[in-house]
């Protein structure tokens, strides 16, 4: 088991350094830099751009290096916290990011929460009591969630809400805690502001969650093995929590890992309908701009992500089923 | 005796969308305290339906619709009526695994692979008795030792899928025990196994049906298996009980027509001279004049050999890669191990086995689906030798016309999205033979030379029996007239009376196209009614060939005597040695005596005892005086 975890830990890490290589390459794949970005902008605007100062930028920003060069520079600061300079902020990447960070990972998590504690029981209901009218009207609300792009539903919340109380829900604060210290003040206004992007990131997840699930739990109730369980003289309800819903457990928990990712770029074109001080809306006027180490901060900070939900996963369907944690010794 | 259970005018329906289906119309038959009872029937007879109303345990589409089923257990003595009780009530669930209990047919699935045996047996005890702990894990052992578990402790901590097919079953009789059942309702428990396992199982359940004095309920379709268990016997079809009455007189004297047509079908092992057996439907194959008889062309050596098989050995890599990649260990199986052996032009070979002994990996290395390691296969065609082994793809296409293979699995061999007429047409058009008229003619004459109705032509395969679309693959592999058809179990999937209409239909076509057979089995009793020669293989190694007469009456290997004693005779008269099975570990090459075991150095060769009669040994001296 043990050696087990240790392997794949050296394979995420050799993994992130891949993703790192690839992501720098893709940054830097369209020509020019942030420098002639910036001085499109500044030409744009009628202004006449100094060629020294250009020289002394490039030369500053560490620009003129080979691309190489600059990957490393940017791989071992990253490893030394050191997340590299926003030249659009004109701030290191870690205090641009600052909040964002940890408001988008709270944000990530409630949903990947809500969307499990929401499609478990439904789709076990739906499994146990198929082509019930439960089972339709579940079926039916959940393929409605599924087609409702995630932004229209941002968009109908915040219109509804502002109608009937008045309010805007956009934001995952009141305005007066922005850009101030954590205080308990602060984290209760998070908390209640929270539900609205969570519930409209985490709809289609659940949706599709539950079809998942409810299909899975169906195959399996069908096994002999239930079967046997129910001949022994067993319950219904013990019966179908200790054999098929934990056989159907296994693909939920594969999930972990792609359903990371997918909230987080998921949750991009939420962000910006909402005005969310996430870190969707910054990756991407950070791509628009060329503001290369920003960017691939945002990006590793998405692989990182995704490895380790992978690896969470893994680790929870070995401990589960012994089956893939005994495989090798396995006789037919 | 008292009546343990007694099933009275038991109607049992399923609810379709077709309306309401009778699975179970009016049974009645009781099971006497400590007796085993044996309800016999076809597929789609209702007896496993009976079976799961008994246990309450029905689909969610069935339910009884009236009758009644009266358990009287021994040790209260309070009767009650099963089929007015609500299966899911407190009551029902005290009966159900802990006063009747049930083994299925598949060992396979029936065991959660997500826990372990020990937790699943004694899930039973925490259940019925209430115990936990020490004690119910001291109780799981002991069940574990007397279901013969070789080693019950480490048994206890194993997970279902790391035990061979035997030991699930040994460990499904061992849950349906423990808690000391008055009955136990076995449905099929042997179908899925190895003969010599098989035997092992059924005399399991014997021996423990005595110790522990309760009855046993067993559905099977098996008439052989009836024979050597059941004290009574119950004959269903269709729903219904066609005869009911003790063994010896169900065999001897059968009244009911169906009982004696299902009897006339069963293979057996003595027949008179071009005796038959007779299905309860006969197909008679009509010849039309496009598919000819091979006749021998002239000049052609009719004694040489169709095929020769030298010294054929295939083995295959099991990669297992322990967790973190630590302990990587690549073992090499031998499937087939230096096999050789030759098929006379116009007789039928069987290759008898249990499964795991490379008689299907021979047949494909033969076809060329799999390329083999060493040796060689040479075909006679039509007088010059052709190695088989040396060819590349594209030459291997003309002799793909000239061997032929039908399939074990009558579902699974036919395209659902074809028509029978583009099945049956389908050689003709990879091969390029005849145009569209021609193609209809032959097709409509292969219907009828299988005995199945060409109007039927347009139909897709769903909508024939298992017995038609085996048919169906029989005349597909008849189209381009083969010399040579391989038949890997072809009737292991049909019932009794459909499997002697494809044994007979497989004998005459024989006569009338002059086919050759490699036929593959695992049924003595059908490659007794079928073969002319018998080659028996056991892990890879072809044990003994003789000619079957020889072989039934002087089996000379310890493997192949251990194969025959394993055999259940459909004949009260003839039981199994119950004990000598127990004992026999003859499966296992390792426990070979000399001159039969396995040395390294110098591998045993087939030596000929006489009369065609070949045996694999290493010295000849010794069985000369055995013979």
């Amino acid at each position: 088991m043990y050696q087990y975890f240790l392997r794949r830990i050296c394979i995420m890490g050799l993994t992130l350094v891949v993703i790192s290589a690839l992501v720098f390459i893709i940054i830097q794949l369209p020509p020019g830099d942030y420098l002639t970005t910036y001085i499109e902008e500044l030409k744009a605007q009628g202004e006449v751009v100094d060629p020294k100062k250009i020289t002394f930028l490039r030369s500053q920003y560490g620009l003129d290096k080979p691309m190489t060069t600059q990957y490393f520079v940017w791989l071992v600061g990253m490893l030394q916290g050191d997340f590299g300079y926003s030249f659009e902020y004109d701030l290191p990447v870690t205090d641009v990011v600052g909040d964002r960070m940890w408001l988008s990972m709270i944000l990530n998590f409630a949903t990947v929460l809500f969307v499990y504690m929401m499609s478990f029981p439904i789709g076990v209901y739906s499994a146990t009591h198929q082509y019930s009218w439960g089972d339709h009207g579940l079926t039916f609300i959940g393929f409605l969630g599924l087609a409702t792009p995630n932004f229209l539903l941002a968009l109908i919340l915040l219109y509804f809400a502002n109608v009937w109380f008045g309010t805007s829900i956009g934001g995952l604060m009141e305005p007066e805690f922005i850009d101030q210290p954590w205080t308990w003040g602060k984290i209760k206004s998070v908390l209640a502001h929270l539900w609205v992007p969570v519930v409209v990131i985490g709809t289609s997840g659940t949706a599709g969650m539950i079809r998942r699930l409810r299909a899975n739990l169906l195959d399996e109730l069908q096994k002999q093995y239930v079967v046997t369980g129910r001949a022994k003289g067993l319950g219904e309800l013990r019966l179908l929590i200790k054999y098929p819903m934990r056989m159907a457990l296994n693909p939920f928990i594969a999930d972990i890992g792609s359903l990371l990712p997918q909230v987080v770029s998921g949750s991009v074109i939420v962000s910006a309908v909402m005005s969310l001080p996430t870190t969707g809306p910054m990756l991407l006027s950070a791509l628009q701009s060329q503001d290369m180490y920003l960017a691939g901060s945002f990006l590793m900070f998405l692989a990182v992500l995704t490895v380790i939900g992978m690896f969470v996963s893994d680790v929870l369907l070995a401990m589960l089923d012994p089956r893939i944690r005994l495989d090798g010794g396995v006789k037919r | 005796m008292v009546d343990l259970l007694q099933i009275k005018d038991l109607h049992v329906g399923f609810d379709s969308r077709a309306g309401r289906v009778e699975a179970v119309c009016g049974v009645s038959f009781r099971v006497r305290e400590g007796s085993c009872v044996a309800v016999v029937g076809e597929s789609g007879s209702g007896k496993s339906v009976c079976a799961q109303a008994v246990m309450g345990i029905l689909p969610r589409n069935a339910s009884i619709a009236s009758g009644s089923i009266l358990f009287r257990d021994p040790k209260t003595e309070i009767i009650t009526d099963l089929a007015a009780l609500d299966t899911r009530s407190e009551e029902y669930r005290t009966i159900r695994g802990g006063r009747i209990s049930i083994i299925f047919q598949e060992p396979m699935t029936s065991l959660s692979p997500l826990h372990t045996v020990g937790d699943q047996i004694t899930e039973a005890l925490r259940l019925h008795e209430g115990l936990s702990g020490d004690a119910a894990k001291a109780r799981c052992i002991d069940i574990l030792t007397l279901v013969r578990f070789p080693d019950p402790v480490r048994a206890y901590k194993t997970y279902s899928f790391e035990l061979s097919g035997g030991l699930r079953q040994r460990a499904m009789i061992a849950m349906a025990l423990v808690c000391g059942p008055a009955l136990l309702i076995a449905d099929e428990p042997s179908t899925a196994l190895d003969v010599t396992v098989q035997a092992q199982i059924l005399g399991l359940i014997k021996d423990l049906q005595k110790e522990l004095g309760m009855a046993v309920l067993m559905i099977t379709h098996d008439m052989g298996v009836v024979a050597n268990v059941a004290d009574e016997v119950v004959v269903v079809y269709h729903g219904e009980v066609m005869e009911s009455g003790m063994v010896d007189d169900i065999f001897r004297k059968p009244g009911h027509p169906y009982l004696q047509a299902l009897l006339r079908a069963v293979p057996k092992f003595e027949y008179a001279e071009g005796e038959r057996l007779i299905p309860l439907r006969e197909i008679k194959p009509h010849r039309g004049h496009l598919l000819k008889s091979r006749d021998t062309p002239v000049g052609i050596d009719n004694t040489k050999p169709i095929l020769e098989v030298n010294n054929l050995s295939k083995s295959f890599t099991i990669r297992s890669e322990g967790m973190g990649g630590v302990g990587k260990s690549v073992l090499k199986i031998k499937a087939v191990d230096h096999v050789s052996f030759d098929v006379a032009r116009g007789e039928c070979l069987a290759i008898v086995g249990e499964s795991g002994c490379g008689k299907t990996t021979v047949s494909k290395m033969i076809m060329r689906a799999m390329d083999a390691d060493t040796g060689e296969i040479i075909y006679n065609d039509q007088g010059t030798d052709v190695r088989l082994s040396d060819m590349g793809d594209k030459e291997m296409i003309p002799f793909r016309k000239k061997i032929q293979y039908i399939f074990q699995d009558p579902f699974g061999s036919l395209n659902p999205r074809m028509t029978v007429f583009d099945i049956l047409s389908e050689p003709f058009v990879i091969h390029k033979i005849g145009d569209d008229a021609y193609r209809r003619e032959v097709v409509l004459e292969l219907m009828n030379l299988v005995g199945l109705d060409p109007r039927h032509l347009n139909r897709y395969p769903h909508s024939f029996s298992g017995g038609q679309r085996q048919r169906i693959g029989i005349a597909r592999v008849l189209a381009l007239q083969p010399e040579l058809v391989i038949c890997d179990e072809p009737v292991s999937a049909l019932d009794v009376s459909v499997q002697a209409q494809v044994l007979n239909l497989l004998k005459d076509l024989k006569k009338e196209m002059g086919l050759t057979y490699l036929f593959i089995s695992h049924d003595m009793a059908v490659v007794n009614y079928i073969a002319d020669r018998i080659a028996v293989m056991c892990r890879g190694r072809l044990v003994e060939l003789a000619p079957k007469e020889l072989l039934f009456k002087s089996p000379q290997h310890p493997y192949t005597k251990a194969l025959l004693d394993s055999v259940p005779f459909p004949d009260p008269s003839h039981p199994l040695d119950f004990q000598a099975v127990r004992e026999t570990t003859m499966t296992n090459p390792d426990n070979w005596p000399d001159p039969y075991d396995v040395r390294d150095a110098t591998d045993a060769s087939l030596i000929d005892i006489g009369g065609g009669h070949f045996v694999r040994a290493h010295d000849l001296s010794n069985l000369r005086t055995v013979a």
